[in-house]
């Protein structure tokens, strides 16, 4: 059996260049993990149904264990280590989460931040039935979905009035 | 739950990706999306020696809508052709299909394409392409063909897409005006897959009769099944039509076999009660109102 076959790649992660050389079968959600440290991008069950490790791939939702790292060469990932400002400011949505109490153990939550960023730079005014459709490719087994919902009309509340952001 | 080891090529040409699969034959896959393909791969279901990643390969994910067709590449993201007003303009059944494949962030990076490709019987887009005659077109690095839905899909998850082929797009004919289109669905889960879906095709004419009631179904066949139920309601008026009878119709017709998430009698009665929701849906669609009509169960 010859060797595992390896390639360089560079990923652009919350808009810092990585060059990594990692063997092409190595996952997304693993090459951001392990080879490049950043341990925010949770992972749940790797086949694409529990949405934890999500990340925002140019700027859309993806799975990060649905892809392999090889294949995104040069794209622009944002993880969850990216949404905070550069002096620590939250995001709309994190600071929503902390208002209504959307998490508890945290396991999901990076998932569901992204895909709810990212949601409402499409949806900026979501109705209640859109704050569910939103959420529902992502599963928590916690809180449960009503405050999370609520975190979402929340941080559209705080993108629009700019009180976070 | 990660893929076995595989020997990756990235393309960065139609010929060069022919050519690696001709190489790599009955040992190659190609990735498109990958959202059916990463997941059979961590669970180690299919350990492919070769995987032809075609994403670079310039001009393949173009969504094409002419004024009788949309052909959609195959890299186009579901995203890109669900978004795509011009495709929902020509066959509306594109984006109400679409809509119902598994989550948004599936829908990112899977493409149509590819799910038609995978053949699953759950897959919404193998009905589509069944029910509006569409066409698949193959290449390989000895030539081309153009299969209709009907010879392409041989079982589940078996299309017969053969070793070195890749399937280069799929082209989704539009219906004749006057007609109205619906896709429903029933799942466990918003975004699970189906325990049954129906795509539904309703023809008025100008006086609101029914000329022609075409369905398509997901989940009850090994391949996508087409019906014509216009014997149940062809030439009554769309909004007092019995569009239970033609559920009734489709529900004869079926016979679906059971698994560990629906008894094969409970798929029968979905294919009943959703055929008639959807008709209700597509003849409003096409201009009836249908809406009304008392004999359906909502």
């Amino acid at each position: 059996m010859s060797p595992e076959q390896q390639r360089p790649v560079t990923l652009v992660v919350n808009g810092v260049g990585h060059r990594v050389t990692i063997p092409v079968r190595r996952l997304l959600s693993d090459a951001i993990r392990h080879d490049l440290g950043l341990t925010g991008t949770h992972v749940g069950c790797e086949h694409g149904v529990c949405g934890s490790c999500t990340v925002l791939l140019d700027g859309r939702p993806v799975r990060s264990c649905l892809l392999l790292a090889v294949s995104v060469d040069g794209a622009e990932i944002t993880t969850v280590e990216g949404l905070a400002g550069a002096d620590g400011t939250l995001h709309p949505v994190q600071q929503a989460f902390t208002e209504c109490h959307a998490l508890q153990c945290g396991f999901c939550t990076p998932g569901f931040l992204l895909t709810i960023a990212a949601g409402l730079e499409d949806n900026p005014a979501p109705t209640e039935d859109e704050a569910t459709e939103l959420i529902s490719g992502n599963l928590c087994r916690c809180t449960g979905y009503q405050n999370i919902r609520r975190a979402v009309l929340r941080a559209a509340e705080l993108r629009r009035s700019g009180a976070a952001g | 739950m990660k893929p076995a080891a595989f020997t990756y090529h990235a393309p960065e040409t139609l010929a060069e990706a022919l050519q690696v699969l001709a190489e790599a034959g009955e040992d190659g896959k190609v990735l498109a999306g990958g959202q059916s393909l990463l997941p059979i791969l961590n669970m180690r279901l299919a350990a492919p020696g070769h995987l032809v990643d075609i994403n670079r390969i310039p001009g393949l994910a173009a969504v094409d809508s002419a004024a009788d067709a949309v052909t959609v590449g195959a890299t186009a993201r579901h995203a890109d052709v669900e978004r795509d007003d011009a495709a929902s303009r020509v066959q509306p059944l594109l984006r109400q299909g679409l809509r119902l494949v598994a989550h948004a962030a599936i829908r990112n990076r899977g493409t149509t394409c590819g799910s038609l490709a995978h053949a699953d019987p759950a897959g919404e887009m193998t009905a589509v392409l069944a029910l509006t005659g569409g066409t698949v077109r193959l290449v390989s690095a000895a030539g081309e063909r153009e299969l209709s839905a009907a010879d392409f899909f041989v079982g589940p998850l078996e299309s017969c897409l053969g070793p070195g082929e890749l399937l280069c797009s799929a082209t989704f004919p539009a219906f004749p005006s006057g007609t109205g289109t619906a896709f429903v669905e029933v799942a466990r889960r918003k975004g699970d897959y189906a325990l049954c879906g129906v795509a539904a095709a309703v023809g008025l004419d100008k006086d609101g009769l029914v000329t022609s009631v075409r369905t398509a179904y997901i989940s009850v066949d090994p391949t996508p099944l087409v019906l014509d139920l216009t014997d149940a309601v062809g030439g009554t008026s769309a909004a007092t039509a019995d569009w239970a009878a033609a559920g009734a119709l489709a529900r004869s017709q079926v016979s679906p076999e059971p698994d560990i998430h629906a008894t094969a009698s409970y798929r029968a009665h979905l294919v009943g009660v959703l055929t008639a929701r959807a008709l209700v849906e597509a003849a409003a669609a096409a201009g009836g109102s249908a809406a009304d009509a008392p004999s359906v169960v909502r």
